[in-house]
């Protein structure tokens, strides 16, 4: 057994809650990740989609549950997992979609897909696809806001693959060491591609490795979006508060497969079971109904609404266009270099 | 305008100064960059200057702390990193490739990496296989970044004021044997061209087409061939990736031969590239086939004798010009 068991542990669930609207958003917000991404996979089997495409159904708690934990203007840095932050960001679903396509209306231009999608003006920096690539950029952020006293934080995601890249430790060590405003969100799944964690790692408390470079820890149920939210709020203060970096781990699972051409040979279907049980969306929708937070009928309601919004994130995508070849090299340099050398005519932007 | 002398590391650290009193966004981060001084006491005094949070002294983490400058050039800063030598800089192969070269365009145009990349390349100083070299053609191999190599001292604290302007990632290698050579500088520094080649040489015989160290290799070969009678032009390309062509082709245009000298190795090399292009480009005004004279196909050895052999000298310019006029 690879992963463990999916424990009952004291979970905050929605009796954690008493603010229906609160209540309302969150599961609006997973439920909207996991049929956006389900539409994904079969936009993929119909080869609407190309390239990988790696889903994310399972965490969505961690996204829906972290991102409103941070302000508009911080920064947020992911993986190539990165549909469900993207779309709790705020990136319009219709932009992601069109990436997916590879449109220009797209939010990469379609030059990046799925793994690769990016948005500027919510500071929403990727869409990064090379493991623990994005934890020195994430760095480097903070450091600019502490050189300009700006109260901003750099939230980053990245998994547990990540932690046996050599930039996960000189990250966390620069971060620490300069005591930068970096919020590091490791979304444990267990799973390195086919890797299991305890394959991998020799200290499979990730937590307590991650303490080891002298910075706040914290680890939280990823499965319970309310102990997901309250955890990454109290992350945010500390962070925010200046006291150096934080490392807040996630426990989750991916339900799917790795990416769309894994045929799962190293794990069984029994442990992806039991780890079903704990489905965020529908633990979460079966306490809040039974608390009274929420109406028996809300993920219904919900369901029409995400879908209806879907529906128009693909027209968006299907009416999207094509960008001409002859704007290839666009976007190379900021200034036009032509192809073939002399830099004679630098200022003309294709 | 007052000429002065002073040592190539001398104009780097007049560079770097004048670059972090004109723009409060710059600061410079590195190993040993700050309390050290320098490990070629390029930095020397910056750090009593400009305070620590300017001048930052990085635990050994090429990966990181290069990673780092591009997260703060996309956050508004303009980052300088220096890396020690550039085989270091393979470990921030990485990141200098997989982001910062690439988000640009990966992000449809929405962001952009004005980062600059400082380190030392090239050998002649007998330090191995690991610490010599000339790796700067590979990074050329990049579309999104641009490669300057200043081998002359207003070079070498000009090009990095033009490349803080640069909204895109600029390597600047500087070679590490021209660090304590004396040359001639103008005024206070203010940036340079970086678009254009330079004739450091006219003649009207062969276009001897070089950049970097090996620039001072090179005019020390014309020199000796204008005592036989061939009278040779060299032309310093200064920037690597955008070549020059329009100047390598008028030289060529002139001379109707040309000599790369490339530190690099041959195969694959600048040299195999600029070759291409003379080619491509003015194939019918070649009077003889171009030559190339680059680095042995050998990790760079240890014993002086041995590296000699290894690196491009004056009389491996001054034979591979021989040969064409055979």
């Amino acid at each position: 057994m690879s992963a463990p068991t999916p424990a009952p542990h004291p979970a905050i669930g929605a009796a954690g809650l008493n603010d229906p609207v609160h209540a309302r958003a969150l599961l609006w917000q997973m439920i909207r990740i996991r049929r956006f991404e389900e539409k994904c996979a079969e936009l993929y089997s119909s080869g609407r989609i190309r390239g990988f495409l790696h889903l994310y159904i399972g965490e969505e708690a961690i996204a829906a549950g972290a991102m409103p934990a941070l302000r508009a203007t911080d920064h947020v840095l992911a993986t190539y997992r990165e549909h469900g932050h993207a779309l709790a960001r705020g990136v319009p679903a219709g932009a992601i979609m069109a990436e997916m396509y590879g449109k220009q209306e797209g939010c990469s231009g379609g030059r990046g897909g799925s793994m690769h999608l990016f948005d500027a003006d919510r500071h929403f920096f990727g869409g990064s696809a090379i493991v623990a690539g994005a934890l020195p950029l994430a760095v480097g952020f903070a450091l600019a806001d502490r050189l300009r006293h700006d109260d901003r934080i750099t939230a980053c995601f990245f998994g547990d693959g990540a932690v046996a890249e050599g930039e996960f430790h000189e990250s966390l060590n620069l971060a620490a060491l300069w005591q930068l405003p970096v919020l590091f969100l490791c979304e444990n799944n267990y799973y390195a591609m086919g890797t299991a964690l305890d394959r991998a790692q020799s200290q499979t408390d990730l937590a307590a490795k991650a303490g080891s470079y002298r910075l706040a820890t914290e680890s939280v149920d990823g499965m319970d979006v309310v102990a997901v939210a309250r955890a990454t709020e109290a992350a945010v203060d500390y962070v925010r508060s200046g006291q150096g970096p934080m490392f807040l781990e996630y426990r989750t699972y991916r339900f799917r497969a790795h990416s769309m051409f894994d045929p799962e040979r190293y794990r069984d279907s029994t442990e992806v079971e039991q780890w079903k049980q704990r489905c965020p969306i529908e633990t979460f929708a079966r306490d809040a109904v039974a608390t009274g937070l929420l109406e028996a009928s809300s993920r219904e309601d919900i369901v029409g609404e995400v879908d209806q919004e879907i529906a128009e994130a693909i027209d968006f995508a299907e009416a999207g266009t094509w960008e001409s070849p002859a704007t290839l090299s666009r976007d190379v340099y900021a200034r036009a270099v032509p192809a073939g050398g002399a830099t004679t005519d630098r200022e003309a932007q294709p | 305008m007052n000429t002065r002398t002073l040592p190539y590391r001398e104009a780097l650290r007049e560079g770097l100064r004048e670059a972090l009193q004109r723009d409060p966004r710059v600061f410079l981060m590195g190993e040993d960059v700050g309390r050290y001084g320098g490990t070629y006491a390029v930095s020397h005094g910056l750090l009593e200057e400009f305070g620590e949070a300017r001048i930052r002294d990085t635990p050994l983490c090429e990966s990181t702390f290069t990673g780092a400058g591009i997260g703060a050039a996309l956050n508004g800063m303009r980052p300088i990193v220096e890396i020690m030598t550039v085989n270091f800089s393979l470990l921030a192969l990485d990141q200098i490739m997989n982001n910062a070269a690439t988000l640009r365009h990966m992000s449809g145009g929405q962001l952009g990496v004005p980062l600059v990349i400082r380190m030392t390349t090239g050998g002649g100083r007998q330090l191995a296989a690991q610490h010599s070299h000339s790796l700067e053609g590979w990074y050329a191999h990049i579309p999104g970044l641009r490669i300057v190599t200043p081998a002359t001292h207003e070079d070498a604290r000009g090009m990095l004021l033009t490349a803080l302007e640069d909204p895109d990632p600029v390597l600047i290698f500087e070679h590490a044997l021209l660090l304590g050579v004396e040359g001639p500088v103008e005024g206070p520094p203010h940036p340079v061209d970086i678009d254009q080649a330079a004739v450091r040489r006219a003649g009207s015989q062969v276009s001897l087409v070089t950049y970097g160290g090996m620039l001072h290799k090179t005019l020390e070969a014309a020199a000796r061939l204008a005592e036989e009678g061939i009278d040779a032009e060299v032309l310093d390309l200064r920037t690597l990736r955008p070549l020059d062509d329009t100047a390598i082709m008028t030289s060529l245009r002139k001379t109707h031969r040309a000599v790369v000298v490339d530190e690099g190795w041959r195969s694959g090399s600048l040299a195999a590239e600029i070759i291409a292009r003379i080619n491509e480009q003015a194939f019918f005004e070649l009077d003889a086939p171009p030559m190339r004279v680059c680095s042995q196909e050998v990790p760079v050895p240890y014993a002086r004798h041995l590296e000699e052999a290894a690196i491009p000298q004056a009389e491996d310019i001054i034979a591979a010009v021989h040969q064409l006029f055979g």
